[in-house]
């Protein structure tokens, strides 16, 4: 390991330990919270701060210009992917009715009108919950 | 220097040992989906906090690589899912306790 050498060293460590720390509450709040949607809320914190905070350390501490396009691709991909992996596993949360109703403050989608009857989507799952009837 | 490193790697393991708890726990499919998601970012994290820390870009492709499967693998669990989904009996949502009503 080197020596810290620099202001940038120094920069680049506190960018790392609060990566590092975000990943941590991640942990906690997987563990502590009590549905699918309130623990994703908490699991999504590193994935878009948190590697955003850890990639910038890691581009101040490595050199090279291919490293740091590297680096940067991955907080790209972070950035573009997590949002869409956020919306589908919630979607899916929200049908298998793993939320927890009690909890919630504002149910826009639970007070609209009446969903009991027909299809509802595009989905597979969408279909007629009793064909043939 | 050590301290950073030891204090960085500490944080990033215990952050791990409870995503792999609720990995274990979970009640549903999807809280273990979500917990495998956050496992994965903090182990790409661990490798690119391991290259910043030792000056070694030999890893840095690997995050890459890390980083797209872990969206394919969540995406591809939730649609699986999705497409098995059948309307729950009543009103089914989950108790208090945090098991899912059959």
């Amino acid at each position: 390991m080197n020596d810290v050498d620099s202001v940038a060293d120094v920069i680049a460590m506190a960018c790392l330990l609060v990566g590092a720390f975000l990943c941590l509450t991640a942990g906690l709040g997987l563990l502590r919270f009590p549905d699918v949607l309130s623990r994703m809320h908490a699991g999504t914190k590193p994935q878009t701060v948190g590697v955003l905070l850890i990639m910038v350390g890691s581009a101040i501490r490595l050199t090279g210009w291919s490293v740091t396009w590297m680096l940067l691709l991955v907080a790209a991909f972070q950035l573009l992917t997590a949002p869409v992996s956020a919306h589908l596993v919630s979607r899916i949360a929200y049908r298998r009715r793993h939320v927890r109703r009690d909890l919630l403050l504002v149910d826009e989608l639970g007070s609209g009108p009446d969903r009991s009857g027909g299809a509802r989507g595009d989905e597979p799952a969408d279909g007629d919950p009793q064909p043939g009837r | 220097m050590t301290v950073v490193s030891v204090l960085t790697f500490a944080m990033l393991g215990v952050g791990v040992l409870l995503a792999l708890v609720r990995l274990a726990l979970g009640p549903s499919l999807l809280d273990r989906v979500v917990a495998t998601d956050a496992l994965l970012v903090i182990i790409s994290a661990g490798l690119a906090v391991y290259a910043a820390l030792t000056r070694n870009p030999t890893v840095v492709p690997v995050l890459v690589v890390v980083s797209l499967l872990g969206f394919v693998g969540s995406v591809s669990v939730a649609r699986y899912i999705g497409g098995m989904l059948l309307e729950s009996a009543a009103d089914g949502q989950d108790t208090p306790t945090g098991g899912a009503r059959p």
